[in-house]
C-alpha cells in the first residue's frame, strides 16, 4: 500500500514534538522541588527516555500493539524486536503511513507518561529503584491499557466504543492512579505540611509549561495521524483549552488567596490540556472552552486535597493530571457531537441518551482501577525487597549529591 | 573613629550611595543580608499552600568616619533610608581602635 506523504510528514514531526515534552517535564518539574533534589527530578525524567525506548524496541511495542491475544486485554508478540514493522504501514484507507512513524509516535506517549509519575514522589525517591519500577512498569501498566484504548482491536477502543482520541486514560487517568498509589506506598516526604517546600527556581517552571505546551501540539494533533480536518481541529481545541484553563486556574486562586500566581498559570496550563487530550477530536471549539475552563478550576481545587487527605503526592500528579483526565473523559460523554468529527459520536446534551458517558465512565474506571492497584503491588514489592525510599538522611541532605555526585547549582563563588 | 552599620531597605541603597558620595564619604561597603525585626514576614502561596517567609532581603552597609563626621554622616544616612514605613532598618554605631589602608600602611584617620 502506498503511504500518504503528508500524513507521514506530520506523524514523524509528531514523533518529534512529543519527545520535546519530556524534557519540558523534567524542567517543570525540576523547577518545582527543592534545590537538593533538583537533578534527581529531572534525572528520573531522562532516565524515562532511555529506559522506556528499550522496552518499547524489545517487546512494549508490541504487547500494546500487535494482534489481540484475546478480548481485547494484550497485543502478542509478534512485533518483539519491532519484527516485521520495516516494510509495513499502517493507518485508514488514504492515509497510510509507515508503521515505524508510528511506532516512534507511540513511543513517545509511553515515556512520557511513565516520567509522569515521578511527581509523586519527588525529593525520597532510590533512583535503581526508580529504574526497576519504569521496567515493571512499562510493561504491566503501561502496555496493556495503551492496548486497551489506542489499538484497534483493544476491548476500550475497539469493541466498549469510547471516545479517547489521544490518552485521557492511557495517559492522564492512568497516570493519575499510578502517583497516588506510588505516592501511598512511598509514604509522605520528611517536613510534610511541617516544612515550606516551595519551588526552588519559578522561571524554570514556567519554561518547562511553555515546552509541554508546545510539545503537546504533536500530542493531540498528531494522534489524527493524519494531517486532515480532524488534526487542525485537535490542533485548535489544544490551544482553546489550555489557555482558558490558565484563566480559570488563575481565577480561581485570585477569588480564593487573593493572589494569581505564576505556578497557577503554568498548572492551569497542565490541566487544560490534560482536560482536551481525549476530547480535542471529538468536541467544537466552544466545546473545548468549556472543558478547559472546568478542568483549570477542578485541578485547582484538587492539588489541595493532599493536605486535607493526608498524601504527599508532591507535585500533585493526582489533583492535576488524574483529575483533569477525568474531566475530559467524562466531558466527552456530555459535549461530544458527530459535528466535530463524523468518526465520534454524540454525547448526552446532542443525542439525549447516556449511552456515551457510560461508555466513557466505563473506560475512566477500569483504566484508574487496574492502574491504582497494579503500580500498588509493584511499588509495594519493590518497595519491601530492595527498599524504594532513601534514607531519612539523604533526604534531609538531598538526594542530588548522594544519589548522583552532583549538585544543580554552584552558589557562591 | 567609628563604623557605621546600617541595615536597609534593598531600595534605599542607590540614594543612601548618592547622598555619602556627594558629601564626601571616600568609600563603603555593601552586602546583601537576611533577617527579621518588627517587621514580619510576608506570605508566598503555591498551588495554594501558604508559607510565612520570616527572613526578609535587605542590605548591609558599612562606613568607617572620622569621629567629628560621625553625626553628619548619620544624619545623612537617616534621612535617605528613611522611607516611613515599617522595616526601614537600624543603624548602630561602634568604636574602631584601628585602621589600615593596605597598599600604604598609613594609619588612622588617614586611612580612611
Amino acid at each position: 500500500m502506498a503511504i500518504n506523504a503528508g500524513d507521514t510528514a506530520w506523524v514523524l514531526a509528531s514523533g518529534a514534538l512529543v519527545l520535546f515534552m519530556t524534557p519540558g517535564l523534567a524542567i517543570f518539574y525540576g523547577g518545582m522541588v527543592r534545590a537538593k533534589s533538583t537533578l534527581n527530578m529531572m534525572m528520573m525524567s531522562f532516565s524515562a527516555m532511555g529506559i522506556t525506548t528499550i522496552l518499547w524496541t524489545a517487546y512494549a511495542y508490541s504487547l500494546a500493539f500487535s494482534k489481540d491475544v484475546g478480548h481485547g486485554l494484550l497485543g502478542n508478540l509478534s512485533h518483539i524486536g519491532l519484527a516485521g514493522t520495516i516494510d509495513s504501514v499502517t493507518g485508514a484507507p488514504g492515509h497510510a503511513i509507515p508503521e515505524l512513524a508510528f511506532v516512534m509516535f507511540q513511543m513517545t506517549f509511553a515515556i512520557i507518561t511513565v516520567a509522569l509519575l515521578s511527581g509523586a514522589i519527588a525529593d525520597r525517591a532510590k533512583f535503581s529503584a526508580w529504574i526497576i519500577f519504569v521496567i515493571a512498569w512499562i510493561t504491566i501498566v503501561y502496555s496493556p491499557v495503551a492496548h486497551w484504548a489506542f489499538a484497534s482491536d483493544g476491548w476500550i477502543y475497539g469493541k466498549l466504543h469510547a471516545l479517547d482520541f489521544a490518552g485521557g486514560t492511557v495517559v492522564e487517568i492512568n497516570s493519575g492512579a499510578a502517583a497516588l498509589a506510588l505516592a501511598l506506598v512511598l509514604g509522605k516526604r520528611e517536613g510534610f505540611k511541617r516544612d515550606r517546600m516551595r519551588p526552588h527556581n519559578m522561571p524554570l517552571v514556567l519554561l518547562g509549561a511553555g515546552m509541554l505546551w508546545f510539545g503537546w501540539f504533536g500530542f493531540n494533533a498528531g494522534s489524527a495521524l493524519a494531517a486532515n480536518h480532524t488534526a487542525a481541529l485537535a490542533m485548535i481545541n489544544t490551544q482553546i483549552a489550555t489557555a482558558a484553563a490558565v484563566l480559570s486556574w488563575v481565577g480561581y486562586e485570585k477569588i480564593r488567596e487573593g493572589k494569581a500566581t505564576t505556578l497557577g498559570a503554568a498548572s492551569g496550563a497542565i490541566a487544560g490540556a490534560v482536560g482536551i487530550t481525549p476530547a480535542c477530536g471529538f468536541v467544537t471549539p466552544l466545546g473545548a472552552l468549556l472543558i478547559g475552563l472546568i478542568a483549570g478550576a477542578v485541578s485547582a481545587y484538587g492539588v489541595s486535597l493532599k493536605y486535607k487527605l493526608n498524601y504527599d503526592d508532591s507535585l500533585d500528579v493526582v489533583g492535576v493530571h488524574g483529575l483533569s483526565g477525568l474531566v475530559g473523559m467524562l466531558s466527552i460523554g456530555f459535549i461530544a457531537t458527530l459535528k466535530a468529527n463524523s468518526a465520534g459520536a454524540d454525547g448526552l446534551f446532542i443525542s439525549g441518551s447516556p449511552s456515551l458517558l457510560g461508555k466513557q465512565a466505563i473506560a475512566s474506571i477500569a483504566v484508574l482501577a487496574y492502574s491504582f492497584i497494579a503500580t500498588y503491588i509493584i511499588a509495594t514489592i519493590i518497595q519491601k525487597t530492595i527498599g524504594f525510599r532513601v534514607h531519612r538522611d539523604v533526604e534531609i541532605e538531598g538526594v542530588d549529591t548522594a544519589i548522583h555526585a552532583e549538585s544543580a547549582y554552584e552558589l557562591g563563588r | 573613629m567609628k563604623l557605621i552599620t546600617a541595615i536597609v531597605k534593598p531600595g534605599r541603597v542607590d540614594e543612601i550611595k548618592a547622598a555619602l558620595q556627594a558629601n564626601g564619604v571616600a568609600g563603603m561597603t555593601v552586602s546583601e543580608a537576611s533577617g527579621f525585626g518588627r517587621q514580619k514576614g510576608h506570605k508566598e502561596i503555591y498551588r495554594g499552600a501558604e508559607y510565612t517567609v520570616d527572613l526578609i532581603p535587605k542590605v548591609r552597609i558599612e562606613v568607617l568616619v572620622d569621629d567629628a563626621d560621625l553625626d553628619r554622616v548619620l544624619d545623612l544616612m537617616v534621612q535617605t533610608a528613611n522611607t516611613g514605613s515599617i522595616g526601614d532598618g537600624k543603624i548602630w554605631v561602634t568604636s574602631v581602635d584601628a585602621v589600615v589602608r593596605v597598599r600604604t600602611n598609613e594609619r588612622g584617620s588617614d586611612a580612611l
